[in-house]
């Protein structure tokens, strides 16, 4: 029985982790077609935020590099791309942890925008003049605004599951 | 002074982001920061050990997606295979009538193909491109706005090479752009990096053909100014950049708002095996 509640207590630990590499591999499901251009949502981006922002214990970066080589090779990126772009998120809410007290919501939304466009022009940047792949401008700025809009709902969506495994955890731990 | 202490402040909280490892962390934002530029910078070394390392690595990474993404296509067969069986009456009374006039079309095929070998023969016509194909099954498709791809199971360890041509039943799709040991990518016709030598019959009009992004149409580029190509002509690969052979059947073109554009034949979202086609 130890045995059982011993890998079901690993498996709440990496919840966030098995939820970022979900994303990633089935990354291809979130594109939409609006008005002839193409939404590419990046919900890679918007997990790696939430969960390095709000619960950075339960998301090791060695994953967070792995799940960026994986989206690399699936999306045909350069290889490195991805994890570059993930680590960076870490380190401005890594930031934003270390000067904020008292987190809310609007905060987080706002500094969510200020980070996808940094990382999102550093992702133009690297592709466009560093390895000559052509992108379209239009529709990476298009994803981000519609990844930005999405903020508040998944993050409800992921507190909730957050909550839910902080409850397991700590039942665990009176046991 | 407190200019002072807002930079010193500043320099400890980089140093505490940096370089801390925090609770349960094993490697600090900067190491992995610093591995992450160093394998992104031996994207540049397109041989040797390095190449051999990023082709076994993506092998790797494809397969064991592939069998992660298992449950995920289920639930979507599962979805179309409900979508289908309601809509199957309306689809029967549709395949009736097309059956009737498929029949007359395979004796029109029939009768042309003798034909074309006869006049070929008496020209001394050579076929220059082998049909020789391998069936491969599609692993992952990829859909972004910068990326239409599919990767197969094969590699060039089953001897696949870059620009071969790929078919879905017998139309064209694309071509392998990225080979590693056993699996390989296919840039597809819609991506926006595809350009694909076509001609359109009737008439003979060569051109190319752009892929836009969108899997539904493409664009035909580089035609001729006074061209008169009508809505319905179809368009075939033309076999003038010497890889891909000539005559695959790729789409058919529409006239939308004076724009000439292509209907592909393929439903991209659909294929689940692949005929990948080489040189001799």
């Amino acid at each position: 029985m130890s045995i059982i509640n011993k890998s079901y207590s690993k498996f709440l630990a990496i919840f966030p982790v098995i939820i970022l590499f979900i994303s990633v591999l089935s990354n291809s499901k979130y594109n939409f077609i609006y008005d002839e251009n193409f939404l590419s949502l990046k919900i890679s981006y918007l997990i790696v935020f939430f969960w390095s922002l709000k619960r950075p214990e339960y998301f090791g970066y060695g994953f967070i590099f792995l799940a960026g080589i994986l989206n690399d090779v699936i999306q045909n990126n350069p290889l490195g791309i991805s994890s570059f772009e993930y680590l960076l998120i870490c380190v401005l809410t890594a930031f934003v942890r270390r000067r904020i007290i008292l987190q809310n919501l609007i905060y987080d939304w706002v500094f969510f925008l200020i980070s996808i466009l940094i990382v999102g022009s550093i992702n133009y940047i690297i592709l466009v003049y560093i390895f000559n792949i052509p992108i379209v401008y239009n529709g990476l700025l298009l994803g981000l605004f519609a990844t930005f809009l999405i903020y508040p709902v998944l993050a409800k969506i992921l507190s909730w599951i957050d909550n839910i495994v902080q409850i397991r955890i700590n039942d665990k731990k009176k046991q | 002074m407190s200019r002072e202490m807002g930079r010193d402040d500043f320099i400890i909280s980089a140093r505490s982001v940096f370089l801390n490892k925090g609770n349960r962390q094993k490697f600090s934002l900067l190491t992995l920061i610093i591995i992450s530029i160093l394998i992104l910078s031996l994207e540049y070394f397109k041989s040797g050990p390095v190449n051999q390392i990023r082709m076994i690595t993506k092998d790797v990474i494809i397969k064991s997606s592939y069998v992660a993404s298992i449950p995920f296509k289920s639930i979507s067969k599962t979805y179309s295979t409900v979508i289908n069986h309601f809509n199957m009456y309306e689809e029967y009374e549709k395949l009736k009538k097309v059956e009737i006039k498929k029949q007359n079309l395979m004796l029109e095929n029939n009768f042309f193909k003798e034909e074309n070998q006869r006049l070929k023969k008496l020209i001394n016509e050579k076929n220059l491109y082998n049909d020789e194909f391998y069936i491969t099954k599609v692993l992952l498709d990829q859909k972004s706005p910068y990326l239409r791809s599919l990767l197969i199971n094969k590699g060039f360890k089953h001897g696949i090479k870059l620009g071969a041509a790929v078919r879905s039943d017998s139309f064209f799709i694309g071509k392998i752009v990225d080979s590693n040991y056993f699996t390989s990518r296919i840039l597809l016709i819609s991506d926006l990096n595809s350009k694909i030598p076509v001609i359109i019959e009737p008439g003979s009009i060569s051109a190319i053909l752009s892929g836009t992004g969108n899997n539904e149409l493409g664009e035909i580029e580089y035609l001729p100014e006074n061209n008169k190509i009508k809505e319905g002509s179809i368009v075939y690969t033309s076999g003038s950049d010497g890889v891909i052979s000539s005559g695959i059947p790729v789409g058919k073109i529409i006239l939308e708002n004076n724009l000439i554009k292509v209907d592909y034949f393929t439903d991209f979202t659909q294929i689940n095996f692949v005929k990948v086609y080489y040189k001799k």
